[in-house]
């Protein structure tokens, strides 16, 4: 089990010599180191995974148990990680997808003045990550949640020096704060209800709750869950998340981070089998994030935002698959949308590079001819992210939505329908940004844009290999249904399986694959020639719903009316008002007994006299008795 | 015929009496100190009368100590007067309360 400590090792020795001797390592060295100790994490991860398959059964849980970390009472959290189908799952897709972008990373921030500063995030990122996805107690995976998302913060304000960057990573911190609060009310329910906090004992012992306290530590582990994986209400942070360099919005805002909430779900199924009005509310909302976020997808023309409202659907599609008890859909759409959602920013990030920094999609066109690797790895994430067979979203996809329609129909027609948006919203960016007419002139000062440097493209290459077959990874039929037959032990009875009529077995994937179709169809014929069309870019769907707008209205415009009432009223009267009256209660105490001293020698005599006669008066009285 | 000893005592008591009663009523300075010096002479007087009716020379040896106090007293009494009058061009107590809280 030593080797999965070399997977979390590895990202953190990079880590900590990239912070000691980055500068001087300088560019492009600190950047290979790091993508060299992120890419030693893989292979450990595969050696990992090997390790795995010589067990079977329960031996396929190992625990790497190394020290206790802090003790209280009843109260102990060790270091310990454990290896087991689901985490081993995440740790290859981790590393594997980071080795990738690490290598993109290389040739997309050359010539960065704070190159180095950007790897020894990235492999703190790594790190981070790691521990989260293989922590075998809750404190120690809320540790790795707070690294990522404090790696989060440093790499979105990574270019602090524009006022949008250093705000938009305010943002995304403090909204996960939100998120934070479920997971810490969380932890303590079940170390109250279980009295522990280790994997090993809670998931096992989970049927000891009562159904009430597991609704409840559903829905509080579920908020942690909609803040970091962006979703209604807590998914506006994500957009602004794009003010990042692209390599963290492939890495971190779309392959791994953003997953985490859907992993911690999935690790927690069997609190989450016991609760079924939580499990209704995680689907309930996770459709309609997908939904809401497809629609305002549609609208955008910053080329990243429109990946970014992308993100915030696919992740919930994935909650909709959690909610329904597709635990392994989930896991699998997580898979193939780590593969697919990187390639699309990757790629994307390729036509900003090659344009200077431009991220309207209106000022781009035809990029297709001039930009092939990147063009044809483009509409490979596209043809997977809608669905269309026999790409790796189609099965992924699908198998989320046949779920969705064993638990309810109704799920399902709404998942359907965004399905439809998807494929279109995506043609519309494949559409406007490749083909069409080239409207980058401006931006690029007549001469033509290229294609990036091969450290750039190899990468898309290889994402792009993946998403289209990662679909093998889990094929419908049994027999071919590898990641279920590997990840069903973890989840056990808390897997739900819905049994479909044979009919729906071919129907429901046929729908699919025609909505998919359907999708590519419209956004061809609507978007083939032209780059702007105001009947379909409504407002409210461009500012994604007023939803951020809502929030500014009322919670920081209603944060700064407060403060202003405290400064203006609450601090003067109250605060000062206490002070004030400390200090005046003690001067008017004072004045009482400042009339003693009035300086008249003869009053003071008086007052001496009338002592010594009550004196000599008490001395009589006291000697006649 | 000898006086007995409670006359003496009780022309103490109204030396004292006399002594207290003008340093409390008088503002100038002066005849407060005067009868302040009433007073000590008042005390000094019960001090060799209860040594004669006591026939213990304590009490006279008391009076000595008194009598050099009661002197320095006024020396550094009248130093001070002799200060504030120069000061002020006043010594009435009533006008001098500079040390009023």
């Amino acid at each position: 089990m030593v080797v999965l400590g070399l997977v979390v090792g590895f990202p953190l020795l990079g880590f900590l010599l990239l912070l000691a001797f980055g500068r001087r390592m300088g560019d492009p060295g600190a950047g290979w180191f790091g993508t060299i100790a992120v890419a030693s994490s893989f292979v450990a991860a595969v050696g990992t995974w090997i390790f795995l398959l010589t067990k079977h059964g329960s031996s396929r849980t190992q625990v790497l148990h190394l020290f206790t970390w802090f003790q209280a009472g009843g109260f102990r959290v060790n270091i310990s990680f454990r290896a087991d189908p689901l985490s081993v799952v995440m740790i290859l897709f981790v590393t594997g997808v980071a080795t990738l972008i690490h290598l993109y990373s290389i040739g997309y921030m050359k010539r960065d003045a704070r190159f180095h500063q950007f790897f020894v995030y990235l492999n703190l990122f790594v790190f981070s990550m790691l521990v989260l996805v293989t922590a075998n107690n809750l404190p120690l995976t809320f540790l790795g949640w707070e690294g990522v998302g404090a790696c989060s913060y440093w790499l979105i304000s990574f270019w602090f020096e524009r006022p949008t960057a250093a705000s938009a990573g305010k943002k995304a911190f403090i909204i996960n704060r939100i998120g934070d609060m479920g997971f810490m009310l969380g932890t303590f329910l079940v170390f109250m209800q279980l009295h522990s906090v280790s994997y090993s004992k809670i998931l096992p012992g989970a049927h000891q709750l009562s159904t009430g306290t597991a609704e409840a530590i559903a829905l509080l582990f579920f908020l942690a869950a909609a803040g970091k994986s962006a979703q209604l209400p807590l998914f506006t942070w994500l957009l602004d998340a794009m003010e990042g360099p692209t390599p963290v919005s492939a890495l971190i805002h779309a392959a791994t981070m953003v997953t985490a909430g859907v992993y911690l779900m999935a690790r927690l199924s069997p609190i989450l089998a016991l609760a079924h009005a939580a499990s209704m509310t995680i689907a309930i909302i996770g459709v309609i994030t997908a939904f809401v976020a497809a629609m305002a997808a549609t609208a955008q023309t910053d080329i990243k935002k429109i990946v970014a409202f992308s993100t915030v659907s696919q992740l919930g599609y994935m909650m909709l698959g959690i909610g329904t008890g597709a635990y392994v859909a989930a896991i699998f759409l997580m898979v193939t949308h780590a593969f697919y959602k990187a390639l699309i920013f990757l790629s994307s990030g390729s036509v900003i590079h090659s344009l200077d920094n431009e991220q309207s999609i209106r000022k781009m066109g035809a990029l297709a001819k001039l930009m092939p690797i990147t063009a044809w790895t483009m509409i490979i994430a596209w043809l997977s992210i809608a669905g269309v067979p026999p790409f790796s979203g189609f099965f992924s996809k699908g198998s989320i939505l046949e779920d969705a329609f064993g638990r309810n129909e109704l799920l399902w027609v709404v998942g359907v329908v965004t399905a439809l948006l998807t494929a279109y919203y995506m043609g519309r960016l494949v559409f406007v940004v490749f083909y069409g007419k080239a409207r980058w002139q401006e931006v690029t000062h007549g001469h033509d844009p290229h294609e990036s440097p091969r450290i750039m493209t190899i990468p898309l290459i290889v994402l792009a290999i993946a998403a289209a077959t990662a679909g093998l990874l889990n094929l419908p039929y049994s027999g071919l249904r590898f990641l279920h037959d590997w990840l069903a032990p973890v989840f056990g009875s808390s897997l739900v399986s819905y049994h479909l009529s044979s009919a729906e077995k071919v129907l429901l994937p046929a729908t699919d694959a025609v909505v998919a179709l359907l999708g590519v169809l419209f956004a061809w014929r609507l978007w083939r020639n032209h780059s702007q069309r105001r009947e379909l870019e409504p407002a409210v769907l461009f500012r994604g719903w007023y939803i951020d707008t809502l929030y500014d209205k009322t919670f920081a415009r209603g944060g700064t009316a407060l403060a202003k009432f405290t400064d203006h009223v609450i601090d003067p009267t109250v605060i000062d008002g206490a002070v004030g009256g400390v200090a005046w209660l003690f001067r008017w105490v004072g004045g009482l007994g400042k009339k003693v001293q009035s300086g008249l020698v003869r009053s003071y005599l008086l007052i001496m006299v009338a002592g010594i006669v009550v004196v000599v008066v008490y001395v009589l009285v006291s000697a006649a008795r | 015929m000898t006086i007995p000893g409670s006359w003496y005592l009780v022309v103490a008591a109204l030396l004292f009496g006399l002594g207290a009663f003008g340093v409390l009523t008088r503002r100038n300075v002066i005849v407060m100190f005067m009868s302040v010096e009433l007073m000590l002479n008042a005390v000094n007087l019960t001090f060799v009368t209860y040594a004669r009716m006591l026939n213990d020379v304590g009490g006279q040896l008391a009076v000595f100590f008194v009598l050099v106090v009661a002197a320095a007293e006024v020396v550094v009494g009248l130093g001070i007067i002799v200060a504030i009058f120069r000061h002020r061009a006043t010594i009435t107590v009533d006008d001098i309360s500079s040390l009023k809280g």
